[in-house]
C-alpha cells in the first residue's frame, strides 16, 4: 500500500529537479538502464482480484485522488455556515465541474429539503398566482443546458494585490454543469404575467431566503428552473431539489431551494442587491445591477498548487475561460509576463454563457515564465488587466474582478501568484 | 458508403430537432396559491414601503431588543463582533482605501434592512421576531448611526420619512460605456517595454497551508462508508463507548438539533471559542470555566455559586435560556420540545468530552 499513496509535492519538486537536470537535449526519448520492475514483475493487482460491482454502490473517486477536494479560507468569513469555498480547478481538466467538488457558498447553510416538501409559488402581478409541487416541475416539457456559474467575489481578494497562492483559491469559486430543467418562461407563462409587470423577485426556502430581483426580460430569455445537474439531481449543497440558473449572471443570483417568484412593477432592492453584490467605484460611488460576468480567463496548470513536474521538454499549458456574454472566441497565453502573446487551442468550439477548455503544447526551456491568459468573447470583449481595471474601479469593487492573472512558473517548476508591472 | 450516408442524414435529423420546446397553450398544472399562503411567504418590502405591516417601535424597546437578540454578533452598539457584519459606522468612509460599509454609510434604503431583520435575522433563528419587534430593532440602528435622536418611534407612517446617507449613492451598470476600451483589438506583440514583478503573494502568506501539509493529510482520509471520527484511535475508542451508553439514533437527532446552535458554538475535533464557548465536555462541565471565553456577568456569577452543567441544568437552561440565566449573552430562544432538549443533551455528552 505504502507506495501507491500520493507523495508530496515537494517530494514530485524534488524528483523534478533532479531528472530535468539529468536530461538530455534530445528530442529521443528517455533511456532506461535497468528494467522497470512494475513492468518486469508481476505486481499484485495484475495477479489478485479487485472489487466486486456493489462494493460502493454510489462511487467516489480512487482515495489516490483524495487531494481534489473543495477548500475553504477560514479568515475570509465569520464562521463556515455563511460562508464560501472553492473548486480545485488546478486538478480539473475538460469544463464540466462534478458536483461533489463544485464549489458551495451559503448565508445561512445548506438545508435539507425534501421532494415531498417542496413548494414553489409564483405570486404578484400575475393572472393566476401558482403553487406547484416537484411532481408538477418535472411534467412541463424541459430543456438541458451547459452553464458557468461564477460568484461575483471570484477573484475579489485579488484587488489590492497578489493574495491567494492558488488558482483554486484565486479562482475557484466558480463552477460549470449540465442542467435539466424548465425555462422559467413556461412556468410565467402558466401564471400568466400581467403588463405591468417588470420584474421578477426570486427567494430560497432557507433561512437567508437571499432574495434577487431579475428583470422580466431575462426572466423570459433564458433563465431555468433546474432540478437535476451532470445527469443526477442537484446535491443539498447545489440546493436540492430545486434551483434558478441564470445564465452569464453572478452566482447570488442563482437562488437555490428556490420556493418563490414574485412579478412585481419594480426591483425589491433586497440586501443582496444593495448591501451586497455593488461595486463601489474609486470616488465612493458604487454601481448597482452589475449582473453579467466579463470575459475572464485563468491558466489553472501550471499554477501554485499544480507545479510542473518533469523538466524541460513537452509541456502542455492549460486552462479554463468564460464569459457572461456569450461564448469564448479566443484565449492568448503569454510566458512573459503580457510582452507577446500566442493563441491558444480551444479544445471545443466555445458554447454561450459556458466554460471553455484552453491548451497551449508548448516546449519548456526550463527558464522562468510569467504565465497569463486572455480571453476574448463573441462580442469581442478582451479579458483586461488589473491595472487597466484598477483605472476605471479602483480597488474596492470587492466584485467582479476579472483581470488576467499572471502564475510565477520558476526553475525548479513551483508557481506563485505575483503581480507584475 | 450507404451507411456512412445514413449517419449523416440521422445528424442532420437530430440537429434540426435540438430545439427549445414551445408551449402552444398552458398546461394546467398546479394549483390556485391561496390567500393565506401568499400572505404566510409574500413578505418582501420594497423601497416605496410596499409590504410593511401595520406596527412600529422605539429606540429604547429597539435597544433592548438588540441587546438580547443581535448583540451576541453584531456588538452592543452594532459596532461589529469579529467577522461579523458592523452596522453602525463608516460615514464618510466610501471613497478610502478600506472603506467601512454599514447601513449608516452605505445601505440605501431603510426597506432593506426592515426586510432582512424580518426575514433572514437573527442568524439561526429567522423569521422569529414579531413586526413591532422589527421596527424597534430598525429604529436602534438608525439611532446608532446617528440618523434619529433617542425618543424616536419608527412606524409604517413615519418609514419613507427617513433620510438614508447613501441613497444617491448609486448608479445603475455602467460598464459597456466606461469600458468600453475593454472591446478594442488585443495587443500580441511588444505589447510592453519592460516586465517586472511587483508584488508576491507568499509575501502576505495568507493562503490556507494545503499543497504540503493538507495534502497527506487528505489522502489518509477514510472511505464515506467509516464514520469521520474513526480517523483517530483513541475517538474511536470513545465512540465504541457512547454506543454502549446512548441511544445512537437520539445522538443522531441531537445533531440535527444542533445545527441551531453551530451559528455561536463549535464542538468536536478542533472546536474553538467563537460567539459563545466551545462545547466539548460541556455536560458535566463547570458554567462559565472555559478559560479565554468572555462570558456575561449573570453567566461568570452562576458558575461562582456552583451551577454545574447536568442534564437537569441544561434541560432548563436550553429551554428557555434567558429565564434561567437572566442577562445570558446568548440570544437562543430556546428549544420548546421535550424531545429536542433530551436529544441535543445526548449529543452534547457524545462529543469531544
Amino acid at each position: 500500500m505504502a507506495n501507491s499513496e500520493p507523495k508530496s509535492r515537494r517530494a514530485f519538486l524534488k524528483g523534478a529537479v533532479a531528472t530535468g537536470g539529468a536530461l538530455a537535449a534530445t528530442s529521443a526519448a528517455r533511456a532506461q538502464e535497468t528494467p522497470d520492475p512494475l513492468i518486469t514483475e508481476v505486481q499484485p493487482w495484475a495477479s489478485e482480484l479487485g472489487d466486486g460491482v456493489d462494493e460502493t454502490p454510489y462511487g467516489l473517486p480512487i482515495h489516490f485522488e483524495s487531494d481534489v477536494i473543495r477548500r475553504n479560507v477560514p479568515w475570509l468569513t465569520a464562521d463556515a455556515i455563511s460562508s464560501v469555498n472553492f473548486t480545485p480547478i488546478h486538478a480539473l481538466d475538460g469544463t464540466i465541474t462534478p458536483q461533489g467538488c463544485a464549489f458551495e457558498r451559503h448565508h445561512s447553510g445548506a438545508i435539507e429539503l425534501a421532494k415531498p416538501d417542496y413548494r414553489l409559488m409564483i405570486n404578484g402581478l400575475v393572472d393566476q398566482p401558482l403553487v406547484f409541487t416537484y411532481e408538477d416541475l418535472e411534467r412541463f416539457p424541459r430543456i438541458n443546458r451547459v452553464f458557468f456559474c461564477e460568484c461575483a467575489a471570484n477573484t475579489g481578494m485579488e484587488w489590492a494585490g497578489a493574495q491567494l497562492n492558488g488558482a483554486q483559491f484565486t479562482h475557484g469559486m466558480i463552477h460549470n454543469m449540465e442542467y435539466s430543467g424548465v425555462p422559467l418562461r413556461t412556468l410565467l407563462e402558466e401564471a400568466g404575467v400581467k403588463p405591468e409587470g417588470k420584474w421578477i423577485y426570486v427567494e430560497g426556502a432557507d433561512a437567508s431566503s437571499n432574495g434577487r430581483s431579475i428583470p422580466l426580460e431575462k426572466a423570459l430569455d433564458d433563465v431555468l428552473v433546474a432540478f437535476k445537474a451532470n445527469g443526477e439531481a442537484l446535491r443539498k449543497e447545489q440546493g436540492y431539489p430545486v434551483r434558478l440558473v441564470v445564465p452569464g449572471w453572478e452566482g447570488n443570483m442563482w437562488i437555490k431551494w428556490l420556493r418563490r417568484i414574485e412579478v412585481l412593477e419594480g426591483p425589491v432592492e433586497s440586501r443582496e442587491e444593495t448591501s451586497k453584490y455593488t461595486d463601489t467605484l474609486a470616488d465612493g460611488t458604487s454601481r448597482k445591477w452589475t449582473w453579467v460576468m466579463d470575459a475572464k480567463s485563468v491558466v489553472t496548470s501550471p499554477s501554485p498548487q499544480a507545479p510542473i513536474t518533469h523538466g524541460p521538454g513537452p509541456l502542455v499549458i492549460t486552462g479554463l475561460a468564460w464569459s457572461g456574454r456569450g461564448a469564448i472566441s479566443r484565449v492568448d497565453v503569454s510566458k512573459d509576463g503580457g510582452k507577446t502573446w500566442e493563441t491558444a487551442r480551444l479544445a471545443n468550439p466555445g458554447e454561450p454563457m459556458a466554460l471553455s477548455r484552453f491548451y497551449l503544447d508548448t516546449t519548456w526551456d526550463g527558464k522562468e515564465m510569467l504565465l497569463q491568459a486572455r480571453a476574448m468573447d463573441e462580442t469581442g470583449y478582451v479579458q483586461p488587466t488589473k491595472a487597466a481595471l484598477r483605472e476605471v474601479r479602483g480597488e474596492n469593487s470587492i466584485y467582479h474582478n476579472n483581470c488576467i492573472q499572471t502564475w510565477w512558473v520558476k526553475e525548479t517548476g513551483e508557481a506563485e501568484n505575483v503581480e507584475v508591472s | 458508403m450507404s451507411k456512412y450516408r445514413k449517419l449523416l442524414i440521422a445528424g442532420t435529423i437530430l440537429a434540426a430537432s435540438v430545439t427549445t420546446p414551445v408551449l402552444a397553450e398552458k398546461l394546467g398544472l398546479g394549483r390556485a396559491a391561496l390567500p393565506d399562503e401568499i400572505a404566510a411567504w409574500n413578505l418582501d418590502v420594497s423601497p416605496g414601503g410596499a409590504g410593511l405591516p401595520d406596527g412600529s417601535g422605539s429606540v429604547t424597546d429597539g435597544e433592548e431588543i438588540f441587546s438580547e437578540r443581535c448583540a451576541a454578533c453584531h456588538g452592543e452598539f452594532a459596532e461589529g463582533v469579529g467577522n461579523w457584519p458592523k452596522l453602525a459606522g463608516g460615514e464618510g468612509t466610501l471613497a478610502n482605501k478600506d472603506p467601512l460599509k454599514t447601513v449608516g454609510s452605505y445601505w440605501p434604503y431603510l426597506s432593506t434592512v426592515w426586510d432582512y431583520v424580518h426575514r433572514s435575522m437573527p442568524f439561526g433563528e429567522a423569521q422569529s421576531l414579531e413586526p413591532d419587534q422589527v421596527y424597534a430593532i430598525t429604529a436602534y440602528i438608525l439611532y446608532s448611526n446617528y440618523l434619529v435622536d433617542e425618543d424616536f418611534v419608527l412606524s409604517k407612517d413615519n418609514f419613507l420619512d427617513v433620510g438614508m446617507l447613501n441613497a444617491d449613492g448609486f448608479i445603475v451598470d455602467h460598464r459597456e460605456t466606461a469600458e468600453a476600451h475593454f472591446w478594442d483589438a488585443p495587443c500580441m506583440e511588444d505589447c510592453k517595454n519592460d516586465v517586472k514583478i511587483t508584488m508576491h503573494a507568499s509575501v502576505l502568506d495568507v493562503t490556507p497551508d494545503t499543497v504540503d501539509d493538507a495534502i497527506p493529510a487528505a489522502a489518509e482520509a477514510v472511505p464515506a462508508a467509516a464514520p469521520a471520527e474513526a480517523t483517530d484511535a483513541s475517538q474511536m475508542a470513545a465512540a465504541d463507548v457512547i454506543v454502549t451508553e446512548v441511544d445512537p439514533e437520539v445522538v443522531a437527532a441531537g445533531e440535527k438539533v444542533f445545527k441551531k446552535c453551530k451559528a455561536c458554538h463549535q464542538i468536536g475535533d478542533g472546536a474553538e471559542n467563537k460567539v459563545g464557548p466551545e462545547l466539548n465536555g460541556v455536560v458535566g462541565r463547570a458554567a462559565a470555566s472555559i478559560e479565554g471565553f468572555k462570558y456575561s456577568k449573570p453567566m461568570i456569577a452562576a458558575g461562582e455559586e456552583g451551577l454545574v452543567w447536568t442534564d437537569e441544568t441544561l434541560t432548563e437552561y436550553l429551554a428557555d435560556p434567558r429565564k434561567f440565566i437572566k442577562g445570558t449573552k446568548m440570544t437562543f430562544g430556546g428549544l420548546k420540545k421535550a424531545e429536542d432538549l433530551h436529544a441535543i443533551i445526548a449529543y452534547l455528552a457524545s462529543v469531544g468530552s
